[in-house]
């Protein structure tokens, strides 16, 4: 049995199922992304004044990933172009490039969450805290690569400071009243920046696993039904699309603010 | 006007459709594919059905020993004390209930009824058997989708059922989980709920998105907007609430998980004391964010329940008074300002939060609106009644009794909706009287009468009607019985979620204390009990009935209650693919007793007669 317009438009209605159900997904996808980011303008609007983290995430970064995933949203309209005017070869090479770019995205994210990951805030026995990434640690001693603060207030600003010098510390197990990495638990900004883009990079995962199955194994379609396999390039590409939007949201939100 | 016939379903051409009792192949295909894994949009209905069922009988169960520890607090549950015991260990030792348990019991009862047994049901099982064949549609836009949809269903179900038995039992936090509490309490079950609650939620995502998808592309030629079945309408604003309402809960979902698993603070506020001890966490988070999360999901929710049921009594209704629906029109807009105005209405059931009374005045004006349109639905399905020839079949008992049962619910809600009102009301037996009678005598009722009403179809035969209104009869009087005394108990102040049912504010124990819980109140614990029991009796007939109807039920013809829909104008059990021959819609749903007309009903892809007048022009 087949179901009508599974691949041909629907007249009255001008397009095809899977096209209707990919809007309407996105449109709870919206609702996801939406929540998430009522309870950042929430959660931020609450936060007590001055506590806020501001220019925590290495900008240059952020801005490198926007350009990758910017690039990521031409190379899949050209793919999906390519397909449309039956040039399989070019679908392949801009859907190749649509996976690298892809490929690259997470591993910059993954350094960045490697980065928080070692990066430690240690309150002395002294009252002294000392604020750096991790280096070295053995029995007796933990060496970062930091400076001291008197105050815990001093960390949350880093944009309003010009010219932090950092040096090699090394503490005394023996001194440490409490340490703790820059991880979802250390405060709301973390827990808010590491739920977003966790859950925004699974969707970047989930989009490359749908055109990475196109690319590769699924593309036996192309040699029996064309029309229906461009169908499932540029609703995978509407998706892409969408995955690319909310990081346009993300970036601004949690790097430059 | 002659209407553009579009090449409709293309696969007719080249295969013959089978005739019914032809269809030998299916056969073939396996019990597995057939059964288990099957993509046939009426397999996948009868699954729904049937498992929605088992869950709707274990989230009784539950209600029935919390009953019992109500109107016996630390006093051994007789029968099934002595198997919780033995099953569950500590929490039950000695078959007494310990309050732990009655609010595991609590928790789950309500996240069972609401998410596994009545969504599923009113939604999923009667949305995908009956909206394909009220189209005029072969199958689902999306059949694997469908499938994927009921799996996910079936995993979180699991995820629930096996929270039970792990160390430290269920969730215990309500079935809305407020935070701080749900994250303080020493039991991973939370963590089961979250799983259990993304993975029901992801079910519902994709069967929105394949019943909006399938009433929007594949409604056969001629079945315009206006001609669709207010069962069809219903579902359809359904599929959009639980499409756009449930998302922000899965959002609320992954921050409770974030704070139960990697100890995150999204909704533990600064200063936060567990157990005396100030809580080791980041803080800065708010609980309040929680709940506004929570009923964005939990108000549209409240229609995702009672939307289906309303169709399913308008379908009925228009069938056993074998007139016309009064109002179509006003019936469809008024669902579809319903789930607009579902959006915005949440926070009524926050009026004790101190969110603020600019915000509350607010969400009382848009609660007070809301009940303009449930009233017009309501209205005129009364109206419709007037000067019909009323069948009394079973069907239309239940969809009769669902009319008052649902104003009760109904209007006992207006005093919740005002915050004066509601902040003495809140958190009383009184809410659990108001929005039982909405879902259990409402929406079950309605189910009820769907399940009865479209039995034929599925089987070819009919239930019993005499144990039919047995169960009706039963049903009514002992549902009554349960829920009005809550009325009382609410009025009088008896707060919900207590493991004594109140004896510690009772007169017995405190005489002095002003307000304190007079006996007769505190009595109809025991009534409340009995007539409890009673109603699960009442179920036994349905049950049995049920069963015995598939085979030895009245056997009967195609279309059975002389109706017009298009999910009567096919073989019966419709084969895969459904029609016999594509479906040509010439007119409105409800188009009986035409005059001049031979029968009382003209099915809607009835070819027009020569010379009759023209039924339903231009739409």
């Amino acid at each position: 049995m087949e179901i009508p317009y599974a691949v041909h438009p629907r007249p009255d209605t001008g397009i095809y199922n899977a096209k209707v159900g990919i809007w309407l997904f996105l449109a709870s996808e919206v609702m996801l992304f939406g929540a998430l980011f009522s309870a950042y303008v929430l959660l931020r609007v609450g936060a007590p004044a001055g506590e806020w983290p501001h220019g925590w995430l290495n900008v240059t970064l952020g801005t490198v990933n926007t350009l990758v995933l910017a690039t990521s949203a031409i190379t899949t309209l050209m793919a999906w172009v390519a397909c449309k005017t039956r040039q399989f070869g070019k679908f392949k090479f801009f859907h190749g490039c649509t996976l690298l770019l892809a490929l690259t995205f997470l591993c910059v994210k993954a350094y960045e969450y490697h980065d928080k990951w070692i990066h430690y805030e240690i309150h002395l026995t002294d009252g002294r805290i000392a604020d750096g990434h991790l280096r070295a640690r053995d029995a007796g001693s933990i060496t970062i690569e930091g400076r001291y603060v008197t105050d815990e207030k001093d960390l949350y600003d880093l944009r309003a400071q010009k010219d932090i010098q950092t040096g090699e510390i090394k503490i005394p197990r023996s001194q440490i009243k409490q340490m703790e990495n820059y991880g979802p638990w250390h405060n709301t900004y973390l827990a808010l920046y590491f739920t977003l883009t966790g859950l925004h990079a699974l969707h970047i995962l989930g989009g490359s696993i749908v055109i990475g199955y196109l690319w590769g194994p699924g593309r036996k379609l192309w040699k029996t039904d064309p029309e229906h396999f461009t169908n499932r390039v540029e609703v995978s590409g509407l998706f892409w699309h969408f995955v690319d939007l909310v990081w346009i949201f993300l970036f601004p939100v949690l790097y430059l603010t | 006007m002659e209407t553009i016939v579009h090449e409709f379903p293309p696969y007719r051409r080249h295969e013959p459709v089978h005739e019914p009792g032809a269809h030998g192949h299916h056969e073939d295909i396996g019990f597995g594919r057939k059964y288990v894994f099957s993509t046939d949009h009426k397999i996948i209905g009868i699954q729904y059905g049937f498992t929605a069922l088992c869950f709707m009988l274990f989230g009784f169960f539950l209600m029935l020993m919390m009953r019992w520890q109500i109107a016996h607090p630390g006093s051994p549950i007789p029968v099934f004390g002595p198997i919780l015991a033995k099953v569950l260990g500590q929490p039950a030792a000695n078959g007494v209930m310990s309050p732990e348990l009655y609010n595991s019991f609590g928790a789950m009862h309500g996240t069972i009824m609401v998410f596994l047994a009545i969504v599923p049901l009113a939604f999923a099982a009667f949305g995908n058997y009956v909206v394909p064949l009220m189209i005029g549609a072969p199958d689902m836009a999306f059949p694997r989708v469908n499938m994927a949809s009921y799996q996910a269903y079936v995993l979180g179900g699991l995820v629930m059922l096996v929270s039970f038995f792990i160390p430290g039992g269920a969730a215990q936090a309500g079935w809305t989980s407020y935070s701080p509490l749900a994250t303080s309490i020493p039991t991973e079950g939370q963590l089961f709920w979250i799983i259990g609650m993304v993975l029901l939620i992801t079910s519902s995502l994709l069967g929105a998105v394949n019943f909006i998808a399938t009433i929007i592309q594949l409604r056969a030629p001629g079945m315009t907007w206006m001609r669709l079945p207010f069962f069809v309408w219903a579902q359809f604003v359904t599929a959009f609430l639980l499409l756009l309402a449930f998302p922000p809960l899965e959002a609320a979902a992954v921050m409770q998980l974030m704070d139960n698993a990697l100890h995150t603070s999204f909704f533990l506020p600064t200063g936060l004391a567990v157990g005396g001890q100030l809580a080791h966490i980041s803080g800065g988070g708010s609980p309040l964010l929680w709940q506004h999360l929570f009923w964005f999901l939990g108000h549209p929710e409240v229609y995702v329940l009672i939307l289906p049921g309303m169709g399913i009594v308008c379908e009925i209704i228009a069938n056993n008074t074998r007139k016309p629906i009064w109002g179509y029109k006003s019936l469809v807009y008024s669902v579809l300002a319903i789930g607009f105005l579902s959006f915005i209405v949440w926070a009524h059931h926050m009026y004790l939060t101190g969110m603020g009374t600019k915000i509350s005045a607010f969400f009382q004006a848009t609660t007070m609106i809301i009940s303009i349109p449930s009233v017009i639905i309501l209205t005129c399905l009364f109206i419709s009644l007037w000067g019909g020839s009323i069948r009394f079949n079973t069907p239309m008992l239940f969809a009769l009794a669902f009319l008052p049962m649902f104003g009760i619910g109904g209007l006992t809600g207006l005093p919740l909706g005002f915050n004066a009102s509601d902040v003495y009301l809140h958190d009383t037996y009184y809410v659990i009287a108001h929005f039982h009678y909405v879902v259990a005598p409402g929406t079950i009722f309605a189910l009820f009468a769907g399940i009865y009403y479209w039995f034929p179809k599925m089987t070819g035969r009919k239930m019993n009607e005499f144990w039919g209104s047995v169960h009706f009869w039963g049903s009514l009087v002992f549902m009554n019985l349960v829920f009005m005394p809550m009325f009382a108990q609410g009025i009088k102040g008896m707060l919900r979620r207590m493991a004594d049912g109140g004896a510690n504010y009772s007169a017995a124990r405190v005489p002095d204390a002003i307000g304190a819980l007079p006996g007769t109140i505190m009595e109809l614990h025991s009534w409340i009990l009995w007539a409890a029991v009673a109603l699960g009796i009442a179920q036994i007939p349905f049950i049995l009935n049920l069963f015995w109807s598939i085979n030895h039920g009245e056997k009967v013809g195609d279309n059975p209650w002389g109706s017009t829909t298009l999910e009567w104008q096919t073989p019966t059990p419709p084969p895969h693919g459904n029609f016999a021959e594509p479906p040509q819609i010439r007119r409105g749903p409800y188009e009986y007793s035409v005059p001049g007309h031979t029968t009382d009903f003209t099915p809607q892809n009835e070819p027009d007669q020569p010379g009759a007048p023209v039924l339903s022009p231009a739409h």
